[in-house]
């Protein structure tokens, strides 16, 4: 066996796109010593081939001959007048390397079997730098050490690859005897994660039994039963305290969002709350699902492996809903520390907001994209209080035949694993997400990091919809959180089920069978097969190069039954399993905070306050991001994330249209603010329902068949404040869902989201949560967008402007909260949503837009450039709420349920005929001229500045 | 009328094949996907193929580098018998991944007199460094090349990270441009050449797709068949009917070829 080394790097003249970005990077770092970087892929290769093969690999494979060079063996340090320093950037042995696979696949292609491949990346600095500022570079732009290796000139060796063989040795955990403290003592000894309350029941459950638990049985327990999983604090009874006033929940879940889905009863809700994804009716031959993830702790540690395994997660999701559904469209919603945050304020243990941006971006586009799923709707926040917890919210929209919605495994099906291999990765990822961050969790929690390889959920995709056609199982789901443990635990529920671990195929020898069995490896799913059909599921997977392996059977026993080699290595009740975690009560409680208005002074000129929201981060333009999601693949889109005269505009909300042969359209959207949360999480609540059904309406979709869906991020839940925070916002859910008579589908929470800092300080992130909705669109050719189309046309607006700018970004940007946040009227809310998507859909309306962010002003203005147009306002013509009469409040009041619609003078009477008796403001006209002007009514114009300044704001600071 | 088969090719990680073998069919093709591992256990498959469609993707990852697995593959397993198929006077077509797979195996540009099996183009990372998901418009530049109309400019979406046209030489980019390879150029919407955002990715000559001598084969980074229908251009909702969906030209020429050729 030869050890090859292959080092692949730009030829002269040709430019080193990653070299400068690395440098761009290091610049970022406030570094300016170095004066260039050029980086070298790295190959290793171990296998018995002669050097005139190993010179085919260089020049055939491995090199670009017309813009690369291809060095075999270690090349020494350049030459330079200058200080050189070599950084060279390994894979920690372990970790995925999916460039492997496939250049193995390429070299036996070529003729010859290698034994192995590795790669790495090299970089040369160019510059005189400090062995500080190495370390700092290397820490902060070019490695991550949760991952990865760094070896510093060209003598250093390589991290050795090669780990050493599992022996079974049944491991047993002495409990029975343990006193409540030791019990304690234990769980964090073994990271499981659970309380004095959940190690009793589980001594208990060992006790009836009369015998000690093994590892396994105890870490298959502790994932089971981890808020990841089971969602036991949504599950529990909560006395709420709000105001003095007392309120019991025995299931705070079931009596708020999941009630209001019982209550509403929607015959075209298919499955909700139970499967993957929550599944609703197409059309008469299909069903769409949606499920919503966060992958926010793993992101916080490695962006990019974290997001882009959050992106492959929730795209498995759907895959393993009813028999499978064929993902369509991908969101994303991030929230992020200031990224304009000085390099010292960042806590230890974090990385700066903007590398996690940078990392996370990457990593649901380099996922995304291979994936195949376009990328069509999504959002961004900032806020100072997600630095050290950024969230990473993303989600995935399915189709599915609407016979193929439920799952009917039985007793005698195989237990079959598909896709991925088995490895150290993601070890503990459910109970690890399931607790709060500190200082050190970069260090302790760095196998928690799982890595993603899309090409192989893409295969498992492409095979498991053919199998699924076949009608090959009777049964699938997806392996996430906690691994197989979870998935097949569910699975087997309700039968039974045993499995032989040592059958489960590794990347790697060394595993033991608890890490075979709780590791969440990516890009696996667990199918049951008849036995008859076992033959055809394996040569179907096989023909296309994925790997699936029987690793068990489904019985009768209602237990779950593990082994390793012939030795039985644990073996639980299901019932036990699923059902025998201590139910809950928590204190909750919610005081109105004590809050006033600011007093500002009202000005003659908003330009330069409307200028400073448009380039407040949350407002300003995305499209650096969203340029970099493939948002047309499958040839689906229908209106697409950016629109307007120069395709750079923010759409309300995105429309696919998911069959070739059918003009019916799905629209998917989201709403959140968590500005609002501050000052009062119920009208939070309400306020992103309202905003994701607005955005659905003003692209055309039917108000009457939305579905949504909540994603819950919240601080520490432990304290009543906190958690009081969840409750209010959960009836909202509640009260939203039933007003709207749009149902909650399926939902997701990630609590606990509390940074400790090195000097304890804790930091809680807003309670921040997202609605996301889906609706279907009857008509795609109804579709609209947001940019004005035509000079004379009337403006209106629909509905009524208060005097809240609680929590505005007119107030954020001026550096103020309030006291007014935004309510919903919800009687009132539900009929507009109703009657403007009709309007909508009876073709009255040549764009819509609605106020979020920024309110009115924000709204025109991006109607205004998004169409190259201008437009003509008189403020005093704006139906207002009690207290309204100042400029400012008029055009950056954040109210709901408010709509700016355009409708061309031939249609005018029948619209305003149609939206009686609503309350309807018509306000101005489209012009010419690119201008906003907006007069007071009194001959005062309190705006007036050209479209072009105004886009220039709102695109210049995300503009990277 | 005569039956045109077109065959789309799939492999792991490809992700187009879908909306291509619509696009074919609704020019008028009887169109099939067929994943890799099945043609090289069948290539007499191909006899009865007239159009062979290299979708997009990202084949195998594009690890390494983009297409260059898949290009390895097709070079060691199937090299002789696509080239057949061009030499019989068949249609090829290769679209963002799959453009990249024609240039990797040297079938594209395919000089006249030079040998097809030798890359002298490459496709490489933008000039921005970045994925990039942008519509352009797209002049042709040459007259021989059977998928385009000569006088036609058309507006289609990109996605690629890796879109950057490189010649290995001086000497071959000028052979490029004097033989008449350089199907399509990035343009602004009234034909003129310029720098990003018009060229997107930093293309020499602004070379957005190739034909070989022959002009039966066609490489482009754009996507044509996600242009098929009105509702997919991104300003439908402002030109009502005014919308010629220019991502059918291509699909309507091949087949309108094989009419009338084969």
């Amino acid at each position: 066996m030869k050890h090859w080394r292959f080092e692949v790097y730009d030829r002269e003249g040709f430019a080193d796109v990653h070299g400068k970005a690395v440098l761009d990077d290091i610049k970022e770092l406030g570094i300016d010593e170095v004066t260039a970087v050029s980086s070298t892929r790295v190959f290793m290769i171990d296998g018995d081939f002669d050097e005139a093969f190993a010179n085919r690999i260089a020049q055939e494979l491995l090199s670009d001959t017309v813009c690369q060079e291809c060095f075999i063996g270690r090349m020494p340090a350049p030459e330079s007048e200058q200080k050189v320093t070599v950084i060279e950037v390994h894979l920690k042995s372990g970790v995925t390397d999916p460039v492997s696979g496939s250049v193995m696949t390429a070299i036996s292609d070529m003729g010859k079997d290698v034994e192995q491949v590795r790669t790495a990346r090299k970089f040369v600095i160019y510059g005189d730098i400090t062995q500080e500022q190495r370390d700092l570079i290397t820490k902060r732009v070019l490695a991550n050490d949760c991952i990865e290796d760094v070896i510093y000139g060209v003598d250093s060796e390589p991290p050795s690859p090669h780990l050493s063989d599992y022996e079974l040795e049944l491991k047993t955990v002495e409990l029975l005897g343990l006193s409540k403290a030791q019990l304690v003592e234990l769980s964090k000894k073994m990271d499981l994660f659970l309380d004095e309350k959940e190690m009793l029941a589980i001594q208990d459950y060992f006790k009836s039994i009369n015998r000690e638990p093994t590892d396994v049985e105890l870490e298959t327990l502790a994932q089971t039963w981890s808020e990841h999983c089971v969602h036991k604090t949504l599950k529990s009874s909560v006395d709420l305290d709000f105001n003095g006033e007392k309120i019991k929940f025995n299931n705070l879940l079931k009596e708020t969002v999941f009630g209001a889905t019982q209550e509403l009863n929607k015959d075209w809700c298919i499955s909700v709350f139970e499967d993957n994804a929550g599944v609703i009716e197409f059309d008469e031959s299909d069903a769409i699902c949606f499920k919503v993830e966060t992958h926010n702790h793993p992101s916080a540690l490695d962006p990019y492996g974290g997001a882009s395994t959050g992106i492959g997660g929730v795209v498995r999701d759907p895959m393993g809903t009813g028999l499978g559904a064929k993902p369509i469209a991908n969101t994303d919603v991030f929230c992020f520390g200031m990224p304009d945050m000085k390099l010292d304020e960042v806590p230890k243990g974090v990385l700066h907001p903007r590398r996690v941006m940078k990392g996370v971006v990457a990593g649901v586009r380099d996922y995304g994209n291979r994936m195949g799923i376009p990328t069509v709707n999504g959002a961004i926040y900032f806020d100072d209080r997600y630095t050290a917890n950024p969230l990473v919210f993303c989600g995935t929209v399915g189709m599915l035949p609407n016979d193929k919605c439920f799952k009917h495994g039985k007793t005698g099906d195989l237990v079959v694993v598909v896709g991925g291999r088995t490895g150290r990765d993601g070890i503990h990822g459910a109970t690890f997400s399931s607790g709060s961050m500190t200082h050190e969790h970069e260090d302790i929690f760095s196998h928690a990091v799982q890595i993603g390889n899309a090409i192989v959920e893409k295969k498992v995709l492409d095979t498991l919809i053919q199998a699924r056609d076949r009608n090959l199982f009777t049964a699938v789901t997806d392996c996430g959180a906690g691994g197989l443990s979870s998935a097949v635990g569910e699975m087997g529920e309700k039968l039974g089920v045993r499995v032989d671990l040592e059958k489960v195929p590794l990347k790697y020898s060394g595993l033991s069978y608890t890490e075979i069995w709780i590791s969440e490896s990516q890009e696996r799913m667990v199918i049951s097969v008849e036995p008859d059909k076992i033959d055809e599921v394996l040569a179907l997977f096989s023909s296309e190069d994925v790997e699936a392996v029987v690793i068990g059977e489904f019985t009768d026993d209602k237990k779950l039954t593990l082994f390793y080699d012939g030795t039985q290595v644990g073996q639980l009740d299901m019932e036990f399993l699923h059902d025998g975690i201590p139910k809950y009560s928590r204190q909750a409680k919610w005081y109105s905070p004590n809050l006033s208005e600011p007093d500002m002074q009202e000005k003659s000129d908003y330009a330069p306050d409307l200028k400073k929201i448009l380039s407040s981060y949350n407002v300003a333009s995305k499209e650096w991001v969203i340029r970099q999601y493939d948002h047309e693949v499958q040839g689906n889109s229908v209106i697409k994330p950016l629109c307007g005269v120069t395709n750079d505009a923010p759409s309300d909300a995105a429309v696919v249209k998911p069959k070739f042969d059918s003009d019916k359209g799905v629209a998917i959207s989201c709403g959140m603010n968590p500005l609002y949360g501050d000052i009062d999480p119920y009208w939070m609540a309400l306020s992103g329902i309202d905003e994701a059904i607005r955005n659905i309406v003003c692209v055309g979709g039917n108000s009457k068949r939305i579905a949504l869906l909540d994603n819950f991020c919240w601080g520490n839940c432990g304290k009543p404040e906190i958690l009081g925070a969840l409750v209010r916002a959960s009836q909202a859910c509640k009260d939203g869902a039933l007003a709207f008579s749009a149902p909650f589908i399926s939902g997701k929470d990630s609590l606990n989201n509390e940074f400790i800092m090195d000097d304890g300080t804790e930091v809680n992130i807003p309670s921040t949560l997202l609605i996301s909705a889906v609706s279907v669109v009857d008509d795609i050719n109804r579709c609209l967008t947001m940019d004005f189309k035509a000079a004379g046309n009337k403006i209106c607006v629909i509905g009524v402007t208060s005097n809240e700018l609680g929590g505005s970004h007119y107030y954020h940007v001026n550096g103020y909260k309030g006291a007014n946040v935004p309510k919903v009227d919800l009687e009132l809310a539900a009929k507009i949503a109703e009657r403007v998507s009709e309007a909508i859909n009876k073709g009255l309306v040549s764009s819509a837009h609605d106020c979020s962010e920024g309110g009115l002003a924000v709204a025109l203005a991006e109607m205004a450039f998004a169409g190259d147009l201008g437009v003509d306002i008189d403020l005093s013509k704006l139906i207002r709420g009690e207290k309204c009469t100042r400029a400012d409040i008029a055009l950056f009041s954040e109210s709901n349920s408010r709509y700016v619609l355009e409708i061309t003078p031939d249609k005018f009477a029948e619209f305003e005929d149609f939206m009686q008796p609503l309350p309807v403001s018509y306000i101005g006209k489209v012009t010419q001229e690119k201008r906003l002007v907006v007069d007071d009514g009194r001959g005062n114009k309190v705006l007036n500045s050209d479209l072009a300044s105004l886009k220039d704001a709102w695109q210049k600071p995300l503009a990277w | 009328m005569k039956q045109v088969n077109a065959l789309v090719l799939r492999a792991a990680g490809i992700n187009c094949d879908y909306e291509t073998q619509y696009a074919l069919e609704l020019a008028g093709a009887n169109a099939q996907r067929m994943h890799i591992n099945e043609l090289i256990k069948k290539p007499e498959i191909l006899e009865s193929i007239q159009i062979l469609v290299f979708p997009g993707g990202f084949s195998y990852g594009d690890d390494i580098a983009a297409g260059k697995i898949l290009a390895n593959q097709v070079q060691h397993h199937l090299g002789d018998i696509v080239r057949k198929f061009i030499d019989d006077g068949k249609l090829v077509l290769g679209i963002c991944n799959g453009f990249q797979v024609l240039v990797k195996t040297g079938i594209l540009p395919g000089l006249a007199g030079a040998d097809n099996k030798t890359q002298t183009v490459t496709i490489t990372n933008n000039d921005s460094a970045k994925f990039d998901d942008r519509w352009v418009y797209l002049q042709p530049g040459t007259d021989k090349c059977v998928f385009i109309n000569k006088d036609q400019r058309i507006y289609l979406p990109m996605a690629h990270g890796e879109g950057k046209v490189v010649t290995k030489t001086p000497e071959i980019l000028e052979a490029i441009k004097a033989n008449g390879h350089i199907a399509l150029r990035y343009v602004d919407e009234n034909g003129n050449t310029g720098d990003f955002p018009i060229n997107p990715n930093g293309s020499m000559e602004s070379i957005a797709g190739l034909t070989d001598s022959t002009g039966r084969v066609l490489g482009l980074m754009p996507h044509p068949e996600r242009f098929v229908r009105k509702t997919q251009h991104p300003r439908w909702t402002r030109l009502g009917d005014d919308v010629t969906v220019d991502g059918m030209i291509i699909f309507n020429n091949a087949v309108k070829y094989v009419e009338e050729n084969l």
